[in-house]
């Protein structure tokens, strides 16, 4: 189910001043699958989505992408070679439409080069585009609600706007930070799907979560960070297992919760 | 007002014939066809006509005047409304634009319509060259950037008694004739408008105002962000420029004075009086403002006094704008509804 490694980072540091956000961290995303960042709050886990995409630079360590160095590109090189994230705090434009949202990444040179959305060869009118990935992403498509101003849209939308911007660029990678943190059950158990049908499309996840029933539901491979350090890589049930976890994440109670759920 | 009470609350709604002309059905009656086009009629043919209705010569070079500041404010509300950068660089460019054509007139001997159109192209390129290195900065910041240039540029042509020193540039040609000189501004007014009206609506323009809305999603998205705050920057800093040079042609005379503040603050006032973000408000705004000031000028330092009150009336009481106003009552209607 998943090939090589696609991205690798090794070693990287990144320090704010006095703190030490992330102290070398290394690892490896193969191509297809599904890896999942966890840890408390302040480990360092959105630090390494921004140092991945290139809108903080790194204080020392690389990052490849297919063999190619991408340590200090500007986000949106990062971008165009295919990395793409969604925000922790949505970031959509709020002034427009939301199906008018998707147009800007259609725009993009990635997005023009790859000619379209789905079936290749010449991209129709972007409208029309961003109608077809909404209605993919889970935005009805003959009711009003594409059409809305962002604005007044709900957090689920939001999220699946955020989503939606990526899956436009036609991305190889997409980093989700925590897509699913503020949507309630039955939002999150439709968005679980749409993650499954993505890797199935062969797109690389890395999600970064605090809602660990569905993400190893979802996830083949498990990363914890704790204090900017990699604790423990593995199988959920592997990382679960290991006492650093139990000691520095949860209390043991919570873990057989947890455990007998998942 | 009914306002007062609790249990009411206003509703705004659409107009069936605002909804009846967002598409093509628009084609089909002559009401919804009328609707659509006579808001537009009524500025192109009263743009067109104002200068024939002007008691004299006087009042004719007011309506110039006019044209000129409303093609700063058109420039000022594309950037700060749809590129997310507030500019006070309206004497930049005009000071710019009316040193470049007249340079180009008096130097190469250029026809001046030849040479407000290279200054137009010209100065953009100029600007956007010198605020390249300024469009990370963002809000207030640009703005001190902006309004610094036209200073430091005024002063160094001061101090260093170049391109004409404190005396500024003289014979200047005007306009081949006077018809043009009046109609040259007004049409320009008019294609501007238009054509950057058009603009943020095309997908560029789209992008542009997600630079604003949102500029980290927009490098997420794999676009340089320098490259379309400067094509924002291009296209608002030439339009300035445009409005420099027919300035200079018709004054025949450019001197230090074209980088004088005013150029970059009655744009803003415009844009208030006349609703932010509309591009036709604020050319609304000059048409209100300029001529205000002109019948002011009696009053002698008593001018800015009433200029001031004018302004304060319409922050306090239309803060959306003149335009933004009409545009609400044009294409809804209000009821009140129980809560």
């Amino acid at each position: 189910m998943t090939g090589k490694p696609m991205l690798q980072v090794k070693e990287i540091t990144k320090t704010f001043g006095g703190v030490i956000a992330l102290n070398r961290v290394s690892f490896n995303v193969n191509q297809g699958e599904i890896l999942g960042i966890i840890g408390p709050n302040g480990s360092g886990k959105t630090t390494i989505v921004n140092c991945i995409t290139g809108f903080i630079k790194v204080s020392s360590g690389t990052i490849w992408f297919n063999g190619q160095r991408i340590t200090g590109k500007p986000p949106h090189k990062i971008a165009d070679i295919g990395i793409t994230r969604t925000f922790q705090i949505m970031r959509p434009y709020y002034s427009l439409p939301a199906y008018k949202n998707l147009v800007i990444p259609l725009f993009s040179p990635r997005a023009r080069r790859t000619g379209g959305w789905r079936g290749g060869g010449k991209l129709g009118d972007r409208n029309t585009v961003s109608i077809d990935i909404l209605e993919e992403i889970g935005f009805e498509r003959d009711s009003y609600v594409p059409y809305k101003t962002t604005s007044t849209l709900p957090t689920g939308y939001l999220k699946r706007l955020e989503l939606a911007r990526c899956l436009a660029l036609k991305p190889e990678v997409i980093i989700c930070d925590e897509v699913f943190s503020g949507l309630s059950m039955s939002e999150i158990a439709s968005m679980v799907p749409l993650i499954e049908r993505l890797q199935m499309e062969g797109i690389t996840l890395i999600m970064i979560e605090h809602r660990l029933r569905e993400l190893f539901q979802v996830a083949n491979r498990i990363m914890v960070l704790n204090f900017g350090e990699k604790l423990v890589e593995g199988s959920a049930e592997e990382v679960m297992a290991d006492p650093r976890v139990r000691e520095a994440y949860f209390g043991s109670e919570k873990v057989e919760e947890v455990m007998n759920h998942a | 007002m009914k306002a007062g009470t609790q249990q009411h609350r206003r509703e705004r709604i659409d107009r069936g014939i605002k909804i009846r002309t967002d598409g093509l059905y628009a084609l089909m009656s002559w009401r919804e066809l009328a609707y659509l086009i006579a808001p537009r009629f009524i500025l192109i043919a009263g743009l067109l006509i104002l200068p024939q209705v002007m008691p004299g010569m006087y009042w004719q070079r007011v309506i110039s005047i006019v044209c000129i500041y409303a093609l700063l404010a058109i420039s000022f509300d594309f950037l700060a409304h749809y590129a997310g950068l507030v500019s006070l660089g309206g004497a930049f460019f005009v000071g710019t634009g009316g040193y470049l054509t007249a340079l180009l007139n008096t130097g190469l001997g250029m026809n001046p319509l030849l040479s407000i159109v290279c200054a137009t192209l010209l100065g953009g390129v100029f600007c956007t060259l010198l605020l390249l290195p300024c469009l990370p900065l963002r809000g207030v910041y640009f703005a001190i950037v902006t309004l610094m240039y036209p200073l430091f540029l005024a002063r160094v042509i001061e101090a260093l008694d170049i391109i004409g020193g404190t005396d500024g540039i003289m014979g200047i040609d005007s306009f081949p004739n006077a018809w043009l000189e009046q109609y040259w501004v007004i049409i320009m007014v008019l294609l501007f408008l238009f054509a950057v009206r058009r603009l943020v609506n095309m997908d560029i323009g789209l992008v542009l105002r997600a630079v604003k809305d949102n500029d980290q999603a927009v490098r997420a998205s794999g676009m340089n962000v320098t490259h379309y705050k400067a094509l924002a920057v291009l296209i608002a800093a030439s339009i300035g420029c445009m409005a420099g040079a027919c300035l200079v042609h018709i004054y025949m005379w450019a001197g230090i004075s074209t980088f004088a503040l005013d150029f970059s603050v009655l744009p803003i006032a415009a844009t208030v009086i006349g609703g932010s973000g509309t591009l036709v408000g604020p050319v609304i705004g000059c048409l209100i403002l300029v001529p205000v000031s002109e019948l002011l000028r009696d009053f002698g330092t008593l001018r800015i006094v009433f200029y001031s009150l004018i302004l304060l009336g319409f922050i306090v009481f239309r803060s959306e704008g003149l335009m933004a106003y009409g545009q609400r009552k044009y294409q809804q209607f209000e009821r009140w509804t129980k809560i």
